[in-house]
């Protein structure tokens, strides 16, 4: 190189410049990741043509589609903003990356929000392909969009305090194991697939406390049932997200 | 007007528990300099370091980093200083020059990413990621990394550990051409090569604290003494030579015309040496100096060896 190449000349990029450039890193290493695609993409649409296809599960009066797709679209939020996040997070807080862009120019509320938004465009893709398979499915869906919208970006923000909380505190290796079997564990016992009053009485008004349940719950009163607004389910995921964000606020560790 | 020292820390104080790291520590950064902070593994350089960089505050003494308190002001330090951590620091998943295209994005004026590819032979990482390139690859990564915002001041936290012998020349070969080009660089290393090679100043950090801090030169002057000896006539009139020789010099005839000067030895007297040789008819033969390491200072400062 010649003289000068490195002549001091510092300065951050602009802020909304930074937070696009690592808003795409981070969508492009989740899209990358082969274990995150089987979590977000793979998993989500096989329970979705299987259930629906093959009567397993007494999914009570109506097409079967009907019942899962709402389910099957808040396990995609889960598995987005709850088990990815969380899983990639704690080994990018183990392998120094937080550690490295702490020390950039970016600042750290600028990484948390580009971190979101790579996980509000991997839903978006998410909803969108499992949306198309459900129409071929035969789905007919009802009810107030932003009432979904609403419930979706609630839930997001509910899983997210969630998953960065876990992937904060604890040792990388303990994120991935109890991420994966928390989301194995709500898959069966949130109403996603299997519905709640399946459960016992005492047991089902426990699990309907549980974010998962709150959102395939309101989900699917929305779309399935034509309701408003599930008011009691916004309601559980706004404390939950108000719980989960503060939280990991408070007990993040960066390193 | 430019600042002399870019770094200035004073009575700095980390303990982590009942393990104190960094023990009353004072240090002084020249602007514009290379400057190694040179001690064993467990020392308290890392530490140091890195409160240096904002990723903790000392529980005693002060930290100045361009002017700056590295905590309290750290969104006006972070886009003027570049950090190269001891390891990691980049997505597994990530190829080398997506990474160091992305640092290079978070700055207002980076460096051309692809002419940095070139200079630190990361070209040969292709479509690589990051977890699967050699560590020679992912320490050349993280030095383009810590270099790519065109930062005043660098941070490399032991920059060739475990880097084989050509490529620890091409980083030192990069530092020296960071410093050319006004680039105050702050690196640690526990190689006496390294710091002697590339230092303009050295800091010797033992069990926390600076035990002694100059340049390669100076250390080696002021440490332990230096010996110079050659091979002449036998029985030249030692006396008559020593006079000659600046205080503080000891010569002796230690073998039947092999003669021994210890003392300052440097070109000077190197020169008186030869000259006397000259004014009593004596052609000194086998001349040799020998000059004191960095590896003797530091053995003598502590007692111990540097690399155990």
């Amino acid at each position: 190189m010649s003289a000068g190449t490195y002549t001091p000349r510092p300065g951050a990029a602009p802020l909304g410049r930074m937070i696009a450039a690592q808003t795409s890193l981070e969508t492009r290493m989740l899209l990358r990741n082969g274990e995150q695609l089987l979590l977000t993409v793979i998993i989500p649409t096989l329970l979705l043509v299987l259930f629906s296809a093959v009567d397993i599960v007494d999914t009570g009066a109506g097409e079967s589609v009907d019942f899962l797709a709402p389910g099957i679209l808040a396990l995609a939020v889960m598995s987005t903003a709850f088990t990815g996040q969380a899983i990639a997070t704690g080994f990018e807080r183990r392998y120094g990356v937080l550690k490295r862009l702490a020390a950039s120019p970016l600042p750290r509320w600028a990484l948390m929000t580009s971190k979101t938004l790579a996980v509000l465009v991997t839903e978006v893709l998410q909803v969108a392909l499992l949306t198309v398979i459900a129409f071929a499915l035969g789905w007919s869906p009802q009810g107030n969009p932003l009432a979904v919208l609403l419930l979706l970006v609630l839930g997001t923000a509910a899983f997210s305090g969630l998953g960065l909380l876990m992937a904060g505190t604890l040792k990388a290796e303990a994120t991935l194991a109890a991420a994966n079997l928390v989301f194995l564990l709500l898959l069966v016992g949130g109403g996603v697939i299997v519905p709640l009053d399946k459960f016992p009485d005492a047991v089902q008004s426990v699990l309907g406390l549980l974010p998962i349940a709150a959102l395939s719950d309101g989900l699917r009163d929305v779309l399935q049932h034509g309701a408003a607004m599930p008011w009691g389910d916004l309601g559980i995921l706004a404390v939950w997200a108000v719980l989960g964000l503060g939280a990991a606020a408070r007990f993040f560790r960066w390193e | 007007m430019k600042s002399e020292s870019v770094v200035q820390l004073r009575g700095l104080v980390k303990r982590y528990g009942p393990k104190t790291a960094v023990d009353g520590l004072d240090l002084c950064v020249r602007t514009g300099a290379v400057t190694a902070v040179l001690g064993p593994n467990g020392a308290g350089k890392t530490t140091t370091i890195e409160i240096c960089e904002g990723y903790r505050r000392p529980d005693a003494g002060t930290v100045r980093v361009l002017g700056l308190d590295p905590v309290a002001d750290a969104a006006e330090l972070r886009p003027r200083i570049g950090v190269m951590l001891q390891s990691g620091g980049v997505y597994s998943g990530a190829r080398a020059d997506e990474m160091l295209r992305h640092m290079a994005k978070l700055h207002a004026h980076p460096l051309d990413v692809d002419t940095l590819i070139e200079r630190l032979g990361l070209g040969s990482c292709g479509r690589t990621s990051y977890r699967r390139l050699s560590g020679g690859q992912q320490q050349r990564l993280a030095l383009a990394m810590a270099v790519v915002g065109r930062p005043e001041l660098v941070f490399l936290d032991e920059p060739t550990a475990g880097l084989d012998p050509q490529a620890r020349r091409s980083t030192w070969e990069l530092v020296r051409e960071l410093r050319t080009d006004g680039v105050s660089v702050v690196l640690t290393t526990h190689f006496m090569d390294e710091a002697e090679e590339l230092a303009d100043d050295v800091a010797v950090i033992d069990a926390g604290k600076v035990i002694a801090q100059g340049s390669p030169e100076t250390l080696c002057r002021g440490g332990a003494e230096n010996t110079l000896r050659f091979t002449g006539l036998p029985g030249l009139d030692v006396g008559s030579l020593l006079k000659a020789l600046p205080d503080g010099s000891a010569a002796a005839e230690i073998l039947p015309g092999t003669y021994r000067i210890t003392g300052d030895v440097g070109p000077e007297l190197l020169a008186t040496v030869t000259s006397w040789c000259a004014q009593h008819g004596v052609m000194p033969s086998g001349i040799s100096v020998e000059r004191h390491t960095l590896e003797d200072v530091f053995l003598e400062l502590t007692g111990k060896e540097l690399r155990a």
